[in-house]
This record gives C-alpha cells, structure tokens and sequence, in this order.
C-alpha cells in the first residue's frame, strides 16, 4: 500500500558523520556488492566496459567545496543513499503499491514484482536516492540492507547494513532513530546532527553530523602563538646534567 | 546492537542464506593486504567482507577491496601463456602450451645463466614476493634484481632505516591510541590505507589535533583540523624552520637525544683529512662520548655516562665536537627561521611559529604516562612509559622529490627532538622493525656475475661506505640499473625505472632477457611512458631488438603486455596461495608482528598458473641452488604452498613466523609444521604474534622487545639501536667526495655527492626546479592516488571505472583566472620533457602554483579489454607522458634523488595553456592478446544469487 | 527533468483530446451541438484517438508495461493512479456518447455532462500529478493545474471550432460560441502560461540545505561517477537559457498568437477562408503547445541537480 504507515514501530536509519568521512567510495562499492547478489539483484550495470558505463547504485558519494567565507574553503565528502524519510512522497505517488513503507521498522522497500517502472517515485524524492534499473524496468534503492540487518544466516555482529560495516573511518552509523536512547540518537543530540531539506517536509530518517569547526588557533589545543627565545642564550639551556 | 525480526508481513526474505561456504583469504586489491572473508554461492563469490579479526583492517575494506568481485572477474584477464608472433606492440601472440613456455624460458634463461648471468634482468613490481623473487635473483647469479621501491618511495624507506631504523611507509605507525597531535606529510592514501582510516577515525573521536602538511586538499586532508597547503618540494625547509623554533626556545628533548640517539656522539672536525666528520671511535670500534663525569672521552654505548650535547674537546689529537651541536648550529641560522623560509614554502611566517609552539607543548605540556614497566638493555627497570603524544606520518609527498632523502631525514630528527620516536603518543615501530642503523647486509655483487654461480649474498641491501659501491674497477656500474654506483649510491631498493633506457642505450651494457614481473612499465610506472616504449621497442641495425628477449608476467591485458615476446599469464588473488611474509612487507602493527597467507578461494577456470610457482618450477628447470634436490628433482614439487611451509632461509627461519615447529607450537623460529597451512587457514589466514606488553614502546632501547625480537629473528642480537641524528655513513661518502679514500666519485659527480651526503639534513631545491627557467614552468604538477583505485588496475573493473573512468587537471579558481582559464576547458600541460592534453576542474583547495591529477586513470586505447571508446582513453590522461627519466640539458643526468635513486616525480615543472578538446598524445591502438574478450555490455553480477520467495 | 518524447505526446495530445470532449460533451449539454454524424465522427473519434494513443504512449515510456493495469491500485494516494482511473472510467461515457452521437443519432446530455466531467478531471489529475512533486518547483506550483486545464480547454475549443467548419455542420451560432470560446480561451490560457513561466523557479531547497552545510557557497568538485547516470539523465536535463528563451517565443507564436490572430481576422465568417484559418490555428496551435509542453519537462529543475552543482 502506498499509504504511508501512521507511525512506524522503529525509525531505521544511517547517521553520517561529514566531519570523519574521508570519500573514500568503500560504502559504495560495498553496498554495490552486497546489493548486486541481494534483496534487488541485480543492480545492472549498463556499458560496462565502454563509454557511457552507467550502472545502478544505492550509494554515491560527493565532493564539495563549501565557503565558510568567501575564499576560505573547506572540502566535504558527502555520501548519499536513501534516508527512509517519514513522510516521503516517493511511497505516496506510487500508482502501483509497489513503493512501501514498513510499519515495522520505517524501511522504505520497492516490490520489484509489482512496479510498473513509471519512474514518478523517482521524481518525488528530492534526494535522487532511487535508481530505475533500465534492463529490468524497475525502480530500485537502498534496502538499508534488508537482508543483512535480521539476516541470521550471518553473525550477530555483522547484521549491520554492509556500508556502514565496511566504512574504515567509523563514519558511518546504524540504529534506530526513533529511540532516543539508542546510540544513533545520542549522537545525532550531541554532535548537532541535521536533515536534508527539511524544508520539503519528508522528514528523512537518515542524519548528517556537520563537520566539526577547524581548528587553527594555538588556544586550540592550550599552545602559545609562538615560542620565547631559551633564556641562556643559543645552547646555554643544554647544559645540564644529563645520563644516559 | 542487533534487532529481531521485526515480522512484516511484506514477504521479504530478511535471512536469505548467503553463501554455501566462507573462506577467508588475504585482498590483494592493493598492498595493504586486509583480511577478507569470501563468500562463495554456487561456486561464484557472492560477496566479500573485512575480516574482523585481522590485524590490518579489523573488519573494514576500502572501496577496491569491496570491488573485488569485479576484479576477478575482469574480462582482462588473461587465458593461456603467450607467444609473440608480429611485432612488439602489436598484441600479436599465439596461444601456446605450459611446457612450450617454461622450456622457451629456461632455454634464454639457461643460456644466459651458462655464459653471463647479469644479462638477466630480473624486475618486479606491485608483488610482495620479494623474498622469493629476490632469493631466486641470487641463486641465478645475476646482480640485477629489484622490486619496485625505488620509483616508488626508497627516500622514505631508505631515509628512515639510515635513521631511526624503521620507517613510515608501513613500517610503523602513529600511536593511534594515544597521540594528541598528528602530522601528516604528504599522503594522499598510503599502502596502509585501511589502518589510516580506522586511525584517523580513531584521532576524530578522540579529538586528537590533525594536521595535513599537502599541496592538495583531497581525502585525508579534507577532515584535518589544519590543512597546510605548501608548495611542493619544500618540505625540508618547513620542517628545518620548525627545528630551528624549538631549538631556539629550547623545546628539545635532551633526555631523550641522550638515551636513544647518536646526539652525545663526538664527530671528528679536522677539515681536509679522511677522518673529517666521521665519529670518534675507540679501539674496539666503539662511539665515543665526552663523559663529563670523568671529563673524559668515554664510550659512548655505556650506561652510566653523563655525555656533552656541546662542547669542543680533544680525542686522541684530533678535535671532536658532539653531534647535536653540529646539528643546532646548523638549524640556528637565520636561514632557516620561520620568516626567512615563508615565501619558499608558502606558508605563513606565524603559522610556522605556531606549529612549533603547538608541538612543544603538546609534546613537553601534555605528556602522557603509560603504567607499564619496563626494563631498558641495560638493565634498568622503569615503572612507567612516558611519552610525548605528538606523531607524524609521510609518504611520498616528501619522498618522491629529488631532495626527498633529506626531507624525509629532517622529519626523523625532529621526531628526535621531541623525543617521539616509539614512545607512547609518538611515531610507532612495526616488528620486524627497528633494525640496526642501517639495517643488515650489504649489497652483493661487487665481485660481478659469474656463470653458473650463484650470487653471495642478496643482491638488495645497504651500504655504508664507498667501498661497497657496485662498481666494476673502472667504474663502470655492476648493475644495469646503476644501483649503488655515485649516481644514487644508498638505492636501497634499486632503480627499476633506469633499468629499460639503461639496457637499450647499452649503458651501463646491454641485457639479453628482461624478466619483469607485475609491473606496467609500457605505460604508467615508468616515468614517461613514450620513452618505455621507445626502449622496448627500439631494434639495432640488423633489425633485432636491443632489449632481445622480454618475459612479462601479468594476469591481465595491460599495455605491457603487448609488448612481450613470451607472457606468462598469472592467477587471480582469489585463485592462489601466497605469503604474507615478514621477510617481506610485513603486515604488523605497532603490538604485535603479524604475516598471512593467500589461499586459493575459487579454482581458476583458465590456463593460468600462480607465477611464484612458476618460478619455482623455472628455478627447477635451470637446476638454481635451493630449487633442486641432490638428485636434481623439484625441491618444492608443491610449488608455492609447499615453499610457503618448507623453505629455511635459516636455520628455523622460514617464510612463515606461525605455527613453526614439529607440533606447531613455535612462533618465529622453529622447524618446518607440516601442517602449517591448516593452522593459518583455521586462524583466518594470518598469524600474529603480541609483543610483550612490556616491549611495545621503546624498542630500540627496550631489553624485552630486543630480546623477543632476537628470538624471532628480526635482529641478530639484543643490543641497542641508537637512532642517528648525524649520518656518518654519508659523511663517509662525502669524504670520499673530498678525495679521500680509494673509491672515490668521477670528477664530473664530485661537488654533487658532495653537497647531497651531507651527514646532517639539508635542503636544496628540487633539480627539475634549478633546471628551468621557473617563468617558463611556472606550476607544479602532481598525481595523487584515488582511494577508489589502485595504479592501472582499477579500470578493468567494472565497478571502480563507474567511479572514476576520466581524470581532470585540478587547478586552483585563481590561477586559472589569471591564465583565462574555465571549468572544463580543455588545457596543455607543458613540461621540459614533453606535453599532454587534460580537461580543467576549478577548486580552490590546491597550493595556487600546484596543478595535479588523479594518478593512472589515463589508459591507451585497446589496453584493458575496454572498449576503444573508453573514456580512459579519450578523456582521461597520463601526467607521465610530460614526465622524464632524465633532468633538462639532455645529458642524460637521472632525474632522481642523489642519494637513493628514488624517482622524482613530484618534481616535475609544467605551464599549462588552452586547448583544444582531445586526448594527446594518441597512441596507436591495441589489440586485445588471443583469449581476452571484452566484457559484456550489459552485466548483471548477482542476478543469480536472487532469493525468491 | 528529461523532455521524454513519450510524456510530451502523451500530455499534449491527451490534453487536446480530453478539451475536445470536454467541449463536444458541454456544448451538447446545453443543446448547441449540431446533430451531424460526420461531426460527431471527427470530434470524437478523434478525441477518443488522441486520448488512447497518448495513454498508450504513456505506457511505452513504462519499464514494465504489461504491468501497466497495476497503476490503477493506488487511486487512495497517488495522482498517477487517479489519473489513470479517472482516464479508465471517462471512457465509459464517452464511448456511449460517442456511440449515441454516431449509431444512434442521438446526442445524450446525460453522457456529455459525464464525458465533460471525466475528462476535465482526468486532465486535472495530470496536472496534480506535476502539482504534487515538490522537487521540482516549476511544476509542484498554484500554476500548474490551471494551466493544463486552460491549456487542454483552448485546444479542445480551438480543434471543436474547426471541426465545425471543416464538416459545415454547425449553425452559426455554434460557430460563433466555439469561436469566441477559442478566441477567449487564448490570452487565459496565455496569460496563466505567462505566470507559470514567470513563477520564481528558485527551488525551496538550496544546496545548503540539501548538504546541511551551510556556508556561503558551495561547489560539486567531483560527482560520485564520472560519467552521466540515471539521476542525470533523467533529472539532471539542461536546456540552454538563450535556447529556452528563443523555443518559449516559438509557443507563444505558435501556441497563442497566430491561432488567435487566425481567429480573429476570420471571426464572423464561416466560408473556406475561416475553415482554412480554422485547421491551420488548431494545427498550429497543436504545434506550439507541443513545444510549450516539451519547455515544460526541459526547464524544469529538480532538486537531485542540486547535488550535481547543476
Ligand atoms: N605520474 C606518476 N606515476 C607513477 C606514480 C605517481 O605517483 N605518479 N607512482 C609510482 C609508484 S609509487 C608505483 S608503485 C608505480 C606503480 O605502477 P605499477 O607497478 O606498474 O603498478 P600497476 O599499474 O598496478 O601495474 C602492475 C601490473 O600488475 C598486474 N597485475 C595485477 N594483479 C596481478 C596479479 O595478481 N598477478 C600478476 N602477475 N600481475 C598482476 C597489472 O595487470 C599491471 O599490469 O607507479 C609509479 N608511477
Ligand atoms: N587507493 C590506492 N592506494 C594506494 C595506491 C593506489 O594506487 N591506490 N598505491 C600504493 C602505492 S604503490 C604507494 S607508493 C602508496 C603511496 O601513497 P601516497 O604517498 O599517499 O601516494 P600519492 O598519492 O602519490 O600521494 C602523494 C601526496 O603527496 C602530495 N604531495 C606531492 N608533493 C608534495 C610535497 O612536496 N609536499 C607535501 N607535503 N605533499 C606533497 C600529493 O598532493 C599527494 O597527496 O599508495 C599505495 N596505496
Ligand atoms: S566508507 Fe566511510 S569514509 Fe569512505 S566514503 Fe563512505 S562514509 Fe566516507
Ligand atoms: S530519500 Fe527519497 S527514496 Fe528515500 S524515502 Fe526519502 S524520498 Fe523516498
Ligand atoms: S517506478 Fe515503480 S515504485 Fe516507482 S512509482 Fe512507479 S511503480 Fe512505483
Ligand atoms: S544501507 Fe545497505 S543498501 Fe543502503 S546504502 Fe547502505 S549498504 Fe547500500
Ligand atoms: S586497503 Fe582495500 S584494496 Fe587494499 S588490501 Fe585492504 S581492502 Fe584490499
Ligand atoms: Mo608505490
């Protein structure tokens, strides 16, 4: 159904951290990877080996260069999937039911079985999160790793969403956002976390933690601007007593 | 955290079973050599995951080893030996037989080895067998052997072995866990890219102060607290200009320089005679010290000494001053002050006064103690660790410059003075690291080839004086790549790109087989790529090729391998047995020294063979010492495995640290285990040994750490490594230079070694820099690694090459502007040496005099099984073709580090002007060799892998 | 957002056939539509063609168009499926319309006040479908909606009138109302057109927003792949301004005033000069709101070409 579950049981989602992530594609390629043989396999690449290689992903990353102040930039990587918003028209404009939101865990799924491919899904999420698969006809996104999170064919440990099991830098978090006690929560309260676009209303599950300020200034770390001269003159102050 | 089964009734399976079996294995997508569990469905890799257990990455991958599924299968790789049959370079090979090419080879090989084994050039790249390959150099006989070091980063390798007897590189490590202020110098990714990120993570969460000294501000540098956007090429300077601070404000650690350094040590001052600037030594060889308890010269490798750091004294006649004295008088000149070095460098005169104020205190005001005792080699017991948290990092940002050696020199010994070389907080050693200054055996080979005979020694390692130069009585070089000889007389780790121009000049003589292993010379390893091809295919008078005979050994359809007479096509990572050894590139960490096997994962489904078995089977084939049994059958009839488990280099010393010994129960040292590979493949296909708690910081001076490490084998014995502030192995040199000593440099090289064996770190510009009119190549251009890539394999992959399939110039908004200059224009980049076309990417995170591209994205056309419309190949481009083996003026003078050799590719001047839009230079385009088809247009990886409900 | 052939034709000409029976259906309400049977043939089975060729391209531009009968599931939330629905359910009275007018001589008020009805609410859920897509501001805007029901109305009162002529059918009067209701219809549906061409594009979101970054400026120094991708493709479409500007004079030509200027010089007439001027307005008319529909999709900026820096 694509009506929109009142309330979910649990709000799933991803909480990036900006100011750790170093864009270093492993989230991507292994996402690419678990997706590619999971729940919406295949995720079909097209012109593989040629030009126009052009091939569904669940998971991209940006760079940017943000000013602070004109002319004093800082560099961001931005990686991108689904955010499993609350209230996302994606499910909404779906003609067909094929896009859902589950009541259970706030996942939003496509039924590849039921999607027509009209693509409109795709313009209703203002986050371009959804990938249509030419070869197969088919709308597909992120699952936030279905398939892994419950999976107990893996290890308990391992049932996290395969980018953020993967992500060297710990960028990358997974829980229940809808606990205010879980961790993701805690963090997102601490480090400020944000929504994308909240000004469309989706209410995306997923947060983004804000790059830290930079640190530049001695006091930062409790230095001085610069160093006094030695009293004692050039090498007066190296001669002390000293034993090996 | 895990949640249950949350029973939507949406008909989703959420435990699809994943795999019919997992075996772990080691990636090789790169060489920082992460532990990986492979899923295998139905005979095909469903999906491969980080091994949580494994020292290197702890569970996590990169974005190439998540990749590899589409590595293995890469419509790439190669089918079946190759025979050439048109002309080199125009993929025109027939398919033979296993036995057809091994005899072809052991025929040129075996000839070569009966008359003259050093026409045998024996090279390889991006592998981690050096120990076998380099063993089986020597047993051959020829001198020439090298792996691929010295275009890569031997000025950091080399520099830090000749001084603190480790090095970064991924010889050791900053102390993730405690440091509070982190440098890092020039590092884009690194070969330990996984422990990087999961430590730069680590330092994010702790708040650790992180400060990225690059000319670009990409990766890494991206998340720093301070990005430091110097020019390239005058690192050296900054770094003196931070000495000079903190030894003008008295910020140095003398405690620690007289504990662990050569600091106290006296060094000789008597201008124009042979012992200038050596140490003074006593009797027994020993360095001495002034003592000023006795006031008297005094061994200076007693503990109970209280040396002089400064001082003039007499010993023995001659006058002597210590080695930190010379030092600070040196950095003590206004020359080096912070103001004086600022424009150079391009960083502001009070930032290079606050970093020195930021490192003195975070180094003097924030030490850190650990509670664990520990006893010192000489006996004396502490009851604390204490440590100055601040740690560096560098890589080939300060190496691969032609003043690289020194710069690299000069961060060690600010390290030294501030006492943070493996303390708790500091820069951390990896076992089998330290080593002696400089570590172990000399080069072998001064006595030349000699038929059927093996080499003495290995034909890598590291000199200390003039005398163990590789060069023949009339000074021709010994090896073909000038190793060792005055052109870079510490190339620890050869020249590997001299070795093709060398051979077709017949300079220093000419080779009969070139055996290359892994390496794509024929494009984006050898610095300009035109001239690699130039040299393979360049053919004497009667029409014959000066290089005759080439035997490449590759997996996949690289632009070299069209160029070979005979290929030997190579396994996939997932299909062999390999060795992660600690006679090797060890993969360690700071605690613990660890190595791993490659075990075959999936069978190979074509006619390829692991090379290292092929090579052990060759070495059979020619009857090489080691290889054969008494009555001349294969010693390793297993191949690689049986190798792996067998092979002694020493007594109890054998490829393998792990479960040694009859029962299994040794670590390090200890018979052959029969069963060896069982246990490292029931233990994820690593092993690793903890160092003793109370051996883990201070191991240069830590009587547990040398004690262990002697047993393990990693040092001959359990004395004290002194750190060496002074080089007197240079000095040695230099003297030489000055015209002391019987092998002494041609007159034409005198004042150069001369200024470059400066046994205390100096800086100069970089040649390339001195040689052009800097209005002419006003920018400097550089290459970086993209995460996403490893050199010029990751285009063959499907997935990577979506990520990454052209490479843009990235110049800075300002520069641009003032050159007219807009996103996406199409420009040339102009170079003393040569010239390429590449599309323009505006950014403002970029020093404004630096332009720099993604490194090896570009790919000639028809290479890599890609489709001749690639974009690798019309979009992107190889900053290589404006590079050179040779400094302007056509003289043929290395454009190298004087010292090491290392390549200097970072050194390279360009002016950049528009353009029209268009690949340049076009080569002409290959031909995929028989058996590499191209991949299908449409791939749906996984589709079968699908549960349906 | 990509000018897809398919959606272009599929809107336009469903467009102008649900104005056609919208009209046909209306005027016959109130009893001003002559009993003509080569009329009713004209307007109706072109109507009906146009609106089932338009939702059969509709279907071509589906990835999975034997699944296409799924679309009608949704009509609780989705516009596409009300549409749909709607698009379903308006051919039941405009078949008996249709078959009355033609087989039986008959023009049923009952069957043309539904017809008009179905059609104008299939017309409206089109629109709303657009309306309802917040990334994309030129669409999900108060324009959008009149705009497609004043665009569909005028071709369909444009196409009535010169079917008139064209079958001599109608009494003057007849023509008098078809041709005054295009000629009004003409500067309304210009003048809502010129509002929705000049609503302030700028997107609620910015790319601060859209990164939670801030800052005073962003740039994309590197996209996530280096060559186009779905989300390009078909969101990431760029027309030139210069370009845009030059083919929004062509509708306006095309679209507006050369239909009406036809209009108008032969108002009162119902010689071959109107009935020429008639057909060439409609199919003029036709033209330009073709490109006016194409403009439509190619101007229209989604939020997703925020990301990409375009
Ligand atoms: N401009 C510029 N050039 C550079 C550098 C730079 O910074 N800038 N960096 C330099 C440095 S540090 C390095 S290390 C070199 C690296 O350059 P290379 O050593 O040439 O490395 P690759 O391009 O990875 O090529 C290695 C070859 O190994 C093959 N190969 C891959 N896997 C296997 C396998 O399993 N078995 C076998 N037998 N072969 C395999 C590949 O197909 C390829 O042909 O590039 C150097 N070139
Ligand atoms: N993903 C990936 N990982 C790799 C490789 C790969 O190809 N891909 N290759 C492996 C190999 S063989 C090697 S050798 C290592 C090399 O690892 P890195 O040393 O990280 O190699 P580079 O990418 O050459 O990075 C050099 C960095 O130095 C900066 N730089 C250049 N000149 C200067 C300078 O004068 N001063 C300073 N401070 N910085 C400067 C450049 O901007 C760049 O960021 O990476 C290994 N790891
Ligand atoms: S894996 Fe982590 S660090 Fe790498 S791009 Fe993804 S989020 Fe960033
Ligand atoms: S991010 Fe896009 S696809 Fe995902 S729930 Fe939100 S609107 Fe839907
Ligand atoms: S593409 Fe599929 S999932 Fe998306 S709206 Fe259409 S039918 Fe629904
Ligand atoms: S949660 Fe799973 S599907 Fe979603 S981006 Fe991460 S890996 Fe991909
Ligand atoms: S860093 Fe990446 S490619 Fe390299 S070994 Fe580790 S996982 Fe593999
Ligand atoms: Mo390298």
């Amino acid at each position: 159904m694509t009506s929109l579950p009142g309330k979910t049981d649990k709000k799933l989602g991803l909480v990036i951290d900006l100011d750790t992530c170093v864009g270093c594609h492993a989230c991507v390629t292994n996402c690419k990877e678990w997706n590619t043989g999971g729940h919406m396999a295949p995720l079909t690449d097209l012109n593989a080996y040629g030009k126009g290689a052009d091939g569904v992903w669940f998971n991209r990353v940006h760079t940017y260069e943000v000013d602070d102040a004109p002319g004093c930039s800082r560099t961001v990587h931005f990686p991108k999937s689904c955010l499993h918003c609350e209230t996302p028209a994606c499910v909404t404009v779906c003609p067909t039911g094929a896009s859902y939101k589950r009541t259970s865990d706030g996942i939003v799924l496509v039924n590849e079985d039921l999607c027509i491919g009209c693509k409109l899904c795709s313009w209703a999420c203002p986050y371009g999160a959804r990938e249509f698969d030419v070869f197969e006809g088919v709308m597909k996104k992120c699952t936030l790793c279905v398939d892994r999170i419950y999976n107990t064919n893996l290890d308990e440990v391992d049932r996290v969403p395969a980018c953020v099991l993967t992500c060297p830098t710990g960028a990358r978090h997974f829980g229940d956002l809808g606990d205010p006690n879980s961790d993701v929560s805690q963090l997102v309260a601490a480090r400020g976390g944000v929504d994308l676009m909240p000004e469309l209303g989706y209410k995306p599950t997923n947060k983004y933690l804000p790059p830290r300020p930079r640190r530049t200034a001695a006091a930062d770390v409790g230095a001085t601007a610069e160093l006094v001269s030695a009293p004692g003159g050039f090498l007066g102050w190296v001669d002390r007593l000293l034993s090996r | 955290m895990s949640f249950t089964d949350p029973q939507e009734p949406d008909g989703v399976d959420m435990s699809p079973v994943v795999a019919d079996e997992v075996k772990t294995t080691t990636c090789y997508m790169c060489a920082c050599r992460c532990g990986i569990r492979v899923f295998v469905k139905d005979g095909k890799i469903r999906y491969i995951q980080g091994n949580r257990d494994h020292p290197v990455n702890k569970g996590v991958l990169c974005g190439k080893g998540a990749a590899g599924i589409m590595q293995h299968n890469s419509p790439a790789r190669l089918r079946k030996p190759l025979k050439r049959i048109g002309e080199r370079g125009r993929g025109e090979f027939v398919e033979i037989e296993w036995d057809e090419a091994l005899q072809l080879a052991t025929d040129w090989l075996g000839h070569i080895r009966r008359t003259d084994p050093k026409q045998l050039a024996f090279f390889t790249g991006r592998d981690q067998s050096q120990s076998l390959t380099g063993w089986w150099a020597a047993m051959f006989g020829t001198p020439n052997y090298a792996a691929h070091g010295g275009f890569c980063s031997v000025n950091m390798a080399a520099a830090g072995l000749y001084t603190i007897g480790g090095s970064f590189w991924e010889f050791g490590e900053p102390d993730w866990e405690h440091t509070k202020y982190f440098m890092m110098f020039g590092v884009a990714e690194d070969h330990d890219s996984n422990p990087i990120k999961i430590g730069l993570g680590k330092l994010k969460g702790r708040g650790a102060k992180f400060i990225s000294v690059n000319p670009a501000k990409t990766g890494y540098s991206a998340i720093a607290d301070e990005w430091i956007g110097i020019r390239p090429g005058t690192d050296g300077l900054f770094i003196m200009a931070l000495i000079h601070e903190l030894l003008r404000a008295g910020q140095v650690d003398l405690d620690y320089l007289v504990r662990y350094t050569n600091a106290p040590w006296l060094v000789i001052q008597e201008p124009g005679t042979a012992d200038d600037g050596l140490i003074a030594r006593d009797a027994s060889g020993a360095p001495l010290c002034w003592d000023r308890g006795s006031n008297a010269a005094a061994s200076a490798l007693r503990a109970d000494v209280t040396p002089a750091l400064q001082g003039t004294f007499t010993v023995d006649g001659k006058t002597c001053i210590p080695a930190f004295e010379l030092l600070a008088q040196r950095y003590a000149d206004a020359k080096f002050a912070p103001d004086a070095v600022a424009d150079t460098c391009g960083i502001p005169t009070a930032t290079i006064k606050r970093i020195a104020a930021e490192l003195a205190h975070v180094a003097f005001k924030e030490t850190i103690e650990i509670a664990v005792p520990w006893t010192d080699w000489a006996g004396r017991r502490h009851e604390s660790m204490i440590g100055r948290p601040v740690a560096m990092h560098a890589m080939r940002g300060i190496s691969a410059h032609s003043n690289g050696f020194h710069t690299c020199r000069a961060l060690h010994v600010l390290q030294m003075l501030l006492g943070s070389v493996d303390v708790p907080g500091g820069f951390r050693y990896k076992p089998p690291f330290p080593k002696p200054v400089p570590p172990g055996p000399k080069p072998a080979g001064k006595a030349g080839a000699k038929p059927d005979t093996p080499m003495p020694g290995l034909p890598l390692g590291f000199v200390t004086s003039p005398d163990d130069l590789l060069l023949d009585p009339d000074g021709t070089a010994i090896r073909i790549d000038k190793a060792y000889t005055w052109d870079f007389p510490m190339a620890a780790h050869g020249a590997l790109h001299m070795v093709l121009q060398n051979a077709a000049a017949g300079d220093p003589y000419r080779i009969d087989t070139l055996f290359l292993y892994m390496a794509n010379l024929a494009w984006n390893s050898s610095m300009s790529a035109t001239a690699a091809i130039d040299a393979l295919t360049a053919k004497d008078e009667d029409g014959t090729y000066k290089i005759p005979h080439f035997i490449y050994v590759d997996a996949y359809a690289s632009e070299t391998v069209a160029y070979a007479d005979l290929v030997l096509p190579d396994t996939t990572y997932l299909e062999r047995w390999d060795c992660i050894s600690l006679l090797d590139r060890p993969i360690s960490d700071a605690d613990g020294a660890c190595d791993a096997i490659r075990q075959p994962v999936v069978e190979p489904d074509r006619d390829v063979r692991a090379f290292q078995s092929v090579l052990l089977d060759l070495g059979a084939r020619l009857g090489l010492p080691g290889m054969v049994k008494g009555d001349g059958r294969p010693a390793y009839p297993g191949g690689f495995a049986d190798y792996m488990v067998n092979h002694q280099r020493a007594q109890g010393l054998g490829p393998l640290a792990g479960w040694r010994g009859y029962e299994g129960g040794e670590a390090g040292r200890g018979a052959p285990n029969a069963w060896q590979l069982e246990s490292y493949i029931a233990n994820g296909c690593f092993w690793r040994g903890d160092i003793p708690v109370g051996a883990r910081y201070f191991k240069m001076a830590n009587a547990g750490y040398l004690t262990w490490a002697t047993h393990m084998g990693f040092i001959a014995g359990p004395e004290q490594i002194v750190l060496q502030l002074y080089s007197e192995p240079m000095q040695r040199f230099r003297n030489a230079a000055r015209g002391h000593g019987a092998m002494q440099p041609p007159e034409s090289h005198r004042a150069r070694v001369e200024a470059a064996f400066d046994p205390i770190p100096v800086w100069y510009p970089p040649f390339e820099e001195a040689a052009i009119d800097r209005d002419e190549f006003p920018l400097h251009a550089l290459t970086q690694r993209p995460m996403q890539h490893y050199h010029s394999w990751g285009s063959q992959n499907a997935w990577l090459r979506q990520i990454t399939a052209a490479n843009r110039l990235f110049v800075h908004r300002a520069t641009a502007a003032k050159l007219g200059i807009a996103d996406d224009d199409w420009v040339w980049v102009i170079s003393s040496a040569g010239r390429v076309k590449g599309q323009v990417r505006l950014v403002e995170g970029v020093n404004p005099d630096t332009v720099w591209t993604w490194n090896a994205i570009g790919k000639r056309k028809g290479a890599w099984a890609l489709k001749p419309d690639a974009p690798e190949a019309h979009d992107g481009f190889l900053l290589n073709h404006a590079i050179s083996e040779w400094l302007p003026g056509g003289d043929r003078r290395p454009n190298c580090d004087p010292v090491t050799g290392q390549a200097a590719w970072f050194d390279l001047r360009v002016r950049i002007e528009k353009a029209a839009p268009g690949a340049w230079p076009e080569f002409g385009a290959l031909t995929s060799p028989p058996g590499v088809v191209p991949g299908p247009d449409v791939l749906r990886y996984g589709a079968d892998f699908k549960v349906r409900p | 957002m990509h000018p897809a052939a398919s959606i272009i034709f599929f809107t336009t000409a469903s467009g102008l056939g649900y104005g056609l029976m919208a009209w046909a259906g209306i005027l016959a309400a109130f009893g001003q539509m002559p009993l003509h049977r080569g009329l009713g043939i004209g307007v109706m089975v072109t109507a009906l063609v146009l609106v089932s060729t338009g939702l059969l391209s509709s279907l071509l531009h589906l990835g999975r168009p034997e699944r296409a009968w799924r679309a009608l599931s949704q009509w609780r939330s989705s516009w596409l499926s009300r549409e749909a629905v709607a698009a379903i359910l308006t051919f039941i009275p405009a078949t008996v319309f249709a078959g009355a007018w033609i087989f039986l001589d008959h023009l049923s008020r009952l069957a043309g006040v539904f017809t008009a009805l179905g059609a104008l609410i299939t017309v409206y859920c089109t629109a709303m479908i657009y309306r309802s897509l917040t990334p994309i501001k030129q669409w999900s805007n108060p324009t959008t909606v009149p705009v497609y029901l004043a665009l569909s109305l005028m071709t369909g009162a444009t196409w009535l009138h010169a079917f008139l002529l064209a079958f001599g059918a109608g009494s003057a009067r007849t023509v008098l109302i078809t041709g005054a209701v295009a000629v009004i219809s003409i500067p309304a549906g210009y003048t809502l057109k010129r509002r929705a061409w000049h609503y302030d594009p700028t997107p609620a979101a910015t790319i601060q927003s859209a990164t939670g970054l801030g800052g005073t400026d962003i740039r994309s120094v590197e996209w996530p792949h280096t060559e186009e991708n779905f989300l390009l493709k078909e969101m990431g479409y760029r027309v030139a301004r210069k370009h845009a500007e030059r083919l929004r004079q062509i509708a306006t030509g095309a679209g507006f005033i050369a239909p009406l200027l036809l209009l108008v010089v032969t108002a009162g007439r119902q010689d071959w000069l109107a009935t020429a001027a008639a057909i060439l307005a409609a199919i003029v008319m036709a033209a330009g709101i073709t490109v006016e529909r194409w403009l439509f999709f190619a101007e229209a900026k989604h939020t997703v070409a925020l990301y990409y820096g375009r």
